[in-house]
């Protein structure tokens, strides 16, 4: 197991190398820069302004220039915010991100792995319908539908919670169950599916056979297999829910990842596009690593060593 | 092979081990936003800003928080923006309108307890006319002699730059030519403002932008707030300044500026009561707040114009007949009432309305036969043979409502097929900048409440004409316009060169802009006003 996650982890080297060259030439092509504004910026200043962040320099050398800092760990100064770096507005936007992400994944669980399990043990009753076409719903409702008609009902009608903001624990709960309520349909579904499938299966029957109990045939025998979609759908989904969504932090304004993933496209800000694409990339490719390592240690069958 | 228990354990202490690592992480909160002890006035300011530099900074949301930390030599009157004494008590104007004496106020301070001396002032105007800061705004400061000659290195000593320092507390500024607007480009444009040179020194930012010194815990300035706390993506707080020299009158404790990323975000927030003031709102919004809560609707009348470019490079757009015809043919009561219903005005001349009592005389008239007649004259009767325009705008939901509308008045009018292409917000800067367009949406803010703003840019060649559009008869009226001592003469040059402009038709006025926007019924001491410009020394909140 470890000479695999060792060489898992090397192979991750070559593709974030890849990654990086390419991010790094292609918003270069994206016509406009980062100092194009309304106001046309004088020659001089342009000069000024390009030198002041080495943009003088050619494409090539910059490129050799950004991967020597980068090696140091070094994602370099943000074009768009003056005082800032790439690796401080990083440092303190992800672990909000973080946080919201946890809480959502928290919601995505405990609404979705009962539900779907319910469902698949009593299929194609009340039981199962009502929640699943509910989960169907919620798959067809898009965040700025759902966050939206939340901040309204909760923040504005009841005057119950804040309707946008990161202040208190109370600020958490909105945006959560906005994120996390998306998931958690994703999450019934597939439960649901993976249960019916390992329920029909032989060793079920054996142990209904054999005298064991509805409880034990679910919790004992069934829900390790049939966890293994979610479990699969999981990796991915943790990597977008706490990398930051763009739409949920939008909407109830919270501070996250997010935000800087998009607008830094759309400021041309080369230095925060590479750094959140490469942030959002080795996360993605760390947790497919612990996704792997969790299906094969609960799939027997998946393992090779 | 794992025995089943031990699996099943597993993944139960690894849900379990997550739950309680997210409780710990979820009691990690921040403070709550309302405190009953404090007058703390919640303001929304758009998008997040770059920095508070006033001499690198660009944009009308760094304005606004720069205007809270920083105070020039004059500070403009919140309701009819005439110049009122700031860091200078009182000033004279020699006769000929070109030498400014500012005698600055005996005991005036930085936030650190330090003297605010004139020698501020100059070196910071040193520091912002250094091309290696890349000051996006020196250029305002090029109406003082010899400043440009410095920016531009023709000369380097800066002692021949038009500023003096006879004494600590005085400071004279010699303009190339007298600028009626220039107490009001003072007080309002942050180019003209001092920084604490120790700190800027400190922290290596005489000729760098981007250093650490306008951080919360480094930043020393002298208006009357302080900056305390600089949360991205969400607020910037600033507090009272004890050593400002008119604190008894700041009757606001702490000011919060939230930078909402949309606009419904802001109004829910505003509704929601945790703002008092939002930075502007949704168009189609207006209707209902008209109607159902008109006491919270602000919309002041705002220093802008939102017009068509036409680039005049173009084969078929190069007759002025033709681009004569588009903005006749365009019905902008239409597009004012119909589609914004925002207080905007319709605009026939680019100068707006009153800009320092300036009162255009180049207007024309809507008037669908004539545009047919001039098409005609051009070649294209009935709009045969015309080739077909393009109109491209910056993805947003309004300018394609307007273009579609103006694509059916084309279209029914003259005849014309129009295509609309809209682009990504610096593509579409990028190919307006490169004129590879026909006709672009574009929009301008004043930067000072003078005509010139809005007609300087179209001089031949100017970084903002973007149009190719080059009248050399133009060119003249504005050169003498920049020089004349008479301020009627001035404005008459100013009417010829604007009907020039309105005759060549590179650009089609639509409207005047209007900013609508929420405001509590509790804010007091703050006033509507072209420049949008809301000095927070004056607000306060009423219980």
């Amino acid at each position: 197991m470890l000479r695999y996650t060792v060489r898992r982890l090397l192979e991750t080297i070559p593709v974030l190398l890849l990654l990086v060259t390419l991010t790094f030439f292609m918003i270069r092509l994206a016509p406009g820069g980062p100092f194009s504004q309304e106001r046309n910026v004088t020659p001089e200043v342009q000069r000024a302004l390009e030198s002041h962040y080495g943009l003088d320099k050619p494409l090539f050398a910059q490129y050799l220039d950004y991967l020597a800092s980068l090696s140091k760990g070094d994602l370099g100064p943000s074009f768009r915010f003056a005082n800032k770096t790439v690796n401080e507005l990083i440092a303190d936007a992800f672990p909000v991100s973080f946080e919201l992400g946890c809480w959502a994944l928290l919601v995505a669980l405990v609404i979705g792995l009962p539900v779907g399990i319910l469902a698949a043990c009593r299929p194609n009753t009340g039981l199962d319908y009502f929640p699943m076409s509910l989960a169907m719903v919620g798959i067809c409702l898009p965040t700025f539908v759902m966050g939206p008609l939340l901040a309204l009902v909760f923040g504005i009608h009841f005057d119950w919670l804040n309707p946008a903001g990161w202040f208190g624990w109370k600020d958490r709960i909105l945006p959560a169950l906005t994120l996390g309520g998306y998931y958690a349909a994703y999450v019934a579904r597939l439960s649901r599916g993976g249960m019916l499938e390992v329920l029909s299966q032989d060793f079920i029957r054996t142990a209904k056979a054999k005298g064991a109990t509805g409880r034990r045939i679910v919790f004992k025998h069934a829900l390790r297999g049939g966890m293994l979609p979610v479990i699969a759908f999981l990796g991915p989904a943790i990597a977008g829910m706490i990398a930051g969504s763009f739409v949920v932090e939008t909407i109830f304004q919270v501070p996250g990842l997010g935000q800087f993933f998009v607008k830094a496209a759309t400021n041309r800000d080369y230095t925060m596009v590479m750094g959140t694409v490469l942030f959002f990339a080795s996360l993605i490719l760390i947790l497919n690593l612990v996704v792997d390592i969790l299906l094969t240690w609960l799939n027997p069958r998946l393992r090779f060593e | 092979m794992v025995p089943h228990s031990q699996s099943n354990s597993g993944l139960g202490t690894f849900l379990f081990s997550f739950l309680i690592s997210v409780l710990l992480l979820g009691c990690s909160g921040g403070g709550q936003i309302s405190d009953p002890s404090k007058m703390v006035f919640h303001l929304g300011n758009g998008e997040e800003i770059e920095d508070v530099d006033p001499h690198t900074s660009t944009g009308v949301t760094e304005h606004n928080v720069i205007g809270s930390l920083f105070e020039g030599l004059v500070n403009l009157h919140p309701e009819t923006l005439e110049a009122e004494p700031g860091v200078a008590e009182r000033w004279t104007i020699s006769e000929d309108g070109t030498e400014y004496t500012f005698h600055l106020r005996d005991g005036a301070q930085w936030s650190n307890g330090d003297a605010l001396t004139a020698k501020d002032f100059y070196d910071s105007f040193q520091r912002i006319l250094t091309p290696s800061l890349a000051a996006e705004y020196a250029n305002m400061l090029f109406v003082v002699e010899n400043a440009e000659d410095f920016y531009r290195g023709r000369i380097s000593d800066f002692t021949e730059v038009g500023f003096d320092v006879p004494d600590p507390l005085t400071l004279k500024v010699t303009l190339r030519a007298p600028i009626p607007y220039f107490l009001n480009m003072l007080g309002y444009h942050y180019s003209w403002w001092a920084v604490h040179i120790p700190t800027v020194s400190k922290f290596g930012g005489m000729e760098r932008k981007g250093t650490d010194w306008t951080r919360p815990e480094n930043i020393v300035s002298n208006g009357p707030f302080i900056l305390n706390e600089w949360r991205v993506n969400q607020y910037i707080s600033v507090v009272k300044n004890t050593n400002y020299w008119d604190a008894a009158n700041v009757k606001l404790d702490e000011v919060k500026f939230f930078h909402y990323g949309s606009l419904d975000t802001e109004e829910r927030a505003f509704r929601g009561g945790q703002l008092h003031v939002t930075y502007d709102m949704l168009r189609p919004k207006i209707p209902w707040y008209q109607e159902n809560n008109s006491e919270v609707l602000q919309i002041d009348d705002y220093l802008g114009v939102y017009f068509y470019r036409v680039n005049v490079n173009q084969e078929h757009l190069k007759d002025k007949r033709v681009r004569q015809a588009l903005a006749l043919s365009i019905n902008r009561k239409q597009i004012v009432e119909g589609i914004l219903k925002d207080g905007s005005k319709a605009a026939f001349h680019i100068v707006p309305k009153n800009t320092a009592g300036f009162l255009s005389e180049a207007t024309f008239e809507e008037d669908l036969e004539k545009a047919k007649s001039l098409l005609a004259e051009a070649g294209y009767p009935n709009g045969e043979g015309f080739p077909g325009v393009e109109i491209m705008f910056n993805t947003q939901e309004t300018h394609k409502s307007i273009a579609e509308a103006v694509q059916q008045m084309w279209k029914k009018g003259l005849g014309i097929n129009a295509t609309l292409a809209n682009q990504e917000w610096k593509v579409y800067l990028d190919m307006q900048d490169t004129l590879d367009y026909q006709i672009s949406r574009s929009g301008w803010i004043g930067d000072y409440i003078d005509p010139n703003t809005f007609l300087e840019m179209w001089k031949t060649g100017d970084g903002n004409n973007d149009t190719g559009w080059s009248n050399q008869a133009f060119d003249r009226l504005i050169d003498q316009a920049a020089t004349e001592p008479d301020n009627a003469k001035r404005y008459s040059l100013f009417q010829d060169a604007e009907k020039i402009l309105m005759e060549e038709m590179p650009v089609i006025p639509i409207y005047h802009y209007a900013k609508p926007y929420l405001k509590s019924p509790k804010v007091k001491g703050w006033h509507g006003n072209l420049l949008s410009h809301h000095p927070l020394k004056h607000v306060y909140l009423t219980p």
